[in-house]
């Protein structure tokens, strides 16, 4: 009887809905391949984080002030005044690192099976939009406690836009407000922080998760399910997503969640990573911290910037290396998609790739020394090596021959 | 209904003129969203002159004010450090201040009004660092005369904010519009004496 009247209203809604509809497209008959390993829970990791930002920024907003002489102190009020103020903002603030460490890994991934190839192409760029946006997200982000840091990172990042030719200067006062980093450039970063950039950020995982479902996941041994259908048209090596996928990446979630949450109870600032020390000083216009660095997921490109002596060189080589990332489907010209079937220059090149990423990383947080700067610049040349001569190791080197049928 | 009955001519003008009045629209609805983000009438009225007294100021001392919310700083240099700035030429990039970075009254090679005083925007041309004043010789490296160098991305200046070869800064650092109102004070923002506030 009971059930009877539940049905009921779930009837007249899915007449008037396509709440069925949408599950059986998209979740209960929607066929992922049977071998994704735990690379492909990143993407997952990163909708929880999303999620979580949402909700905790949401919640930071109603607290914080957005002008220069109050938003300091309201950063205070949240960590001292308010109830469980200082877990909403550790949960904010690890967060943001932890969203760029899901990200960046889930990056990796579809460089390392190739999931960027055709048809994947479109979805690879969604990705890379989310991702710019992310940066744009996490930079405003990072401005609002109007501690030293970031007050300078605002004044840095700003300046870069000094060095465009002829509108240079004007470009700069129009994007501060000001003549000089404010409370105008404050209350704007603000604006952009909460409103405009995160509606854009939802509407193109949004896009991302369309693309996605419409050419299907892409899988380690990067050979198409699609191809080897059964005669109701299922994909042989396919598995629905749910139960398959869901309850593996709920398993997963909650594995991510028990450390991101002993990283927000217990290591919140994680030794000056998350949250620089220098922050914890008010932002004071006339006085620039002696060692400014970004925080860590911004310090590789960071370090390219730092090792060009020239100005409006420096600022396009690292604007370059993150605009190759959107192009890399098209420079891949292996007959093959994943690594596990390239050959040695493809997996020479990854390696090389993921050890300057990493070392550029790390020299973008120590102090500059003329030794450093010259590593710096030696990292540099094998990132953009691994783009560059992409068309040729990869079409050049002899791969091995992927099966017809996925493997394990 | 059939294809004869659709008048081709009459579709082709309506979407055509609508999508001209919808760009114009967006494009008018473009200046005053771009506008609303230039520098506000408060803004532009901060920028006004400071007038700063330098009698205090000790040879070698270093003085920072504010204006238009950048540091500006007052430096009363010494003969010596003044004697540095002949011999350190063939290291700067534009030692005679070619580019537009002073008032004419400052482009000569002390870059100041009298050769005592130095009166700098304490901002570095790279991007927008403060830099730090290290007058003492060898403190940055063993050929350091004295001068300004920025912590962030390692670029240096001489004592008259003239900007060294092979370092990430393009141009000298800026002068500021200033004036000498008596031997004591100086008004920051302004090449004319009347414009005191």
């Amino acid at each position: 009887m009971k059930q009877g009247v539940i049905r009921n209203i779930f009837n007249w809604v899915d007449e008037r809905f396509p709440v069925s509809e949408f599950w059986r497209q998209h979740v209960s008959h929607y066929y992922a391949p049977k071998n994704l390993n735990f690379w492909y829970m990143f993407g997952a990791f990163s909708l929880v984080v999303l999620v979580l930002q949402i909700v905790t920024g949401i919640w930071l907003a109603m607290v914080y002030t957005p002008t220069a002489s109050g938003a300091f102190a309201s950063v205070e009020t949240i960590m001292r005044d308010v109830n469980f103020g200082w877990l909403l903002r550790y949960i904010h603030t690890t967060g943001a690192s932890a969203f760029f460490l899901v990200v960046y890994l889930h990056m990796y991934r579809a460089i390392m099976y190739g999931s960027y190839r055709k048809p994947r192409e479109l979805l690879w760029l969604f990705g890379m939009v989310v991702y710019v946006l992310l940066l744009m997200e996490a930079f405003t982000g990072y401005v609002l406690p109007w501690g030293q840091m970031s007050y300078w990172a605002s004044q840095v990042i700003t300046s870069l836009f000094d060095a465009v030719p002829v509108i240079g200067k004007d470009l700069t006062i129009w994007l501060r407000g000001d003549f000089n980093v404010s409370g105008v450039t404050l209350h704007r970063c603000f604006s952009l922080h909460v409103i405009a950039i995160p509606l854009v950020l939802l509407a193109m995982v949004g896009c991302h998760l369309i693309a996605l479902h419409t050419v299907g996941s892409n899988n380690p041994d990067g050979v198409e399910i699609k191809d080897n259908k059964d005669e109701k048209g299922i994909p042989k090596d396919g598995v629905p997503f749910h139960p398959y996928y869901t309850v593996k990446d709920l398993f997963g979630i909650l594995v991510f969640l028990t450390v991101f949450f002993i990283i927000v109870f217990f290591y919140p600032k994680f030794g000056g990573f998350f949250l620089e020390p220098e922050n914890y000083l008010p932002a004071n216009p006339l006085v620039t911290p002696e060692h400014i660095v970004p925080v860590w997921y911004m310090t590789p490109f960071y370090a390219i910037l730092r090792a060009i002596p020239h100005k409006l060189g420096g600022s396009v080589v690292m604007a370059a290396a993150v605009a190759i990332l959107f192009v890399l489907p098209w420079l891949d010209r292996s007959p093959v998609k994943s690594i596990r079937y390239k050959g040695a220059w493809s997996k020479f090149f990854l390696v090389m790739f993921v050890i300057s990423f990493i070392a550029l990383g790390y020299f973008g947080i120590v102090p500059v020394t003329p030794l450093r700067v010259w590593l710096t610049r030696l990292f540099t040349l094998f990132y953009f090596a691994f783009f560059i001569l992409m068309p040729f190791y990869t079409k050049y080197e002899k791969t091995a021959t992927p099966p017809t049928r996925l493997t394990e | 209904m059939s294809e004869e009955k659709i008048d081709q001519g009459r579709r082709k003008f309506l979407v055509g003129t609508t999508a001209a009045v919808g760009t114009i629209g967006v494009v008018a609805a473009a200046i005053p969203l771009a506008s609303a983000m230039f520098p506000n009438a408060q803004s532009k009225a901060a920028g006004a002159p400071v007038k700063v007294n330098i009698s205090d100021l000790k040879p070698g001392e270093q003085k920072t004010v504010m204006w238009r919310g950048r540091p500006v700083w007052i430096i009363r240099r010494t003969p010596e450090m003044l004697n540095t700035l002949e011999a350190i030429t063939p290291k700067l990039r534009d030692p005679n201040s070619l580019v537009d970075q002073q008032p004419p009254y400052a482009k000569n090679e002390y870059r100041s009004i009298k050769p005592e005083f130095l009166i700098l925007v304490g901002i570095c041309t790279h991007l927008g660092c403060s830099p730090t004043y290290r007058p003492d010789k060898k403190s940055i490296d063993q050929r350091w005369l004295g001068g300004f160098y920025c912590a962030c991305h390692g670029s240096k200046f001489d004592l008259a904010g003239r900007v060294f070869k092979g370092v990430p800064a393009p141009i000298n650092m800026e002068v500021p519009p200033y004036v000498f109102l008596n031997d004591n004070e100086i008004l920051i923002g302004s090449s004319k004496a009347e414009n005191v506030a």
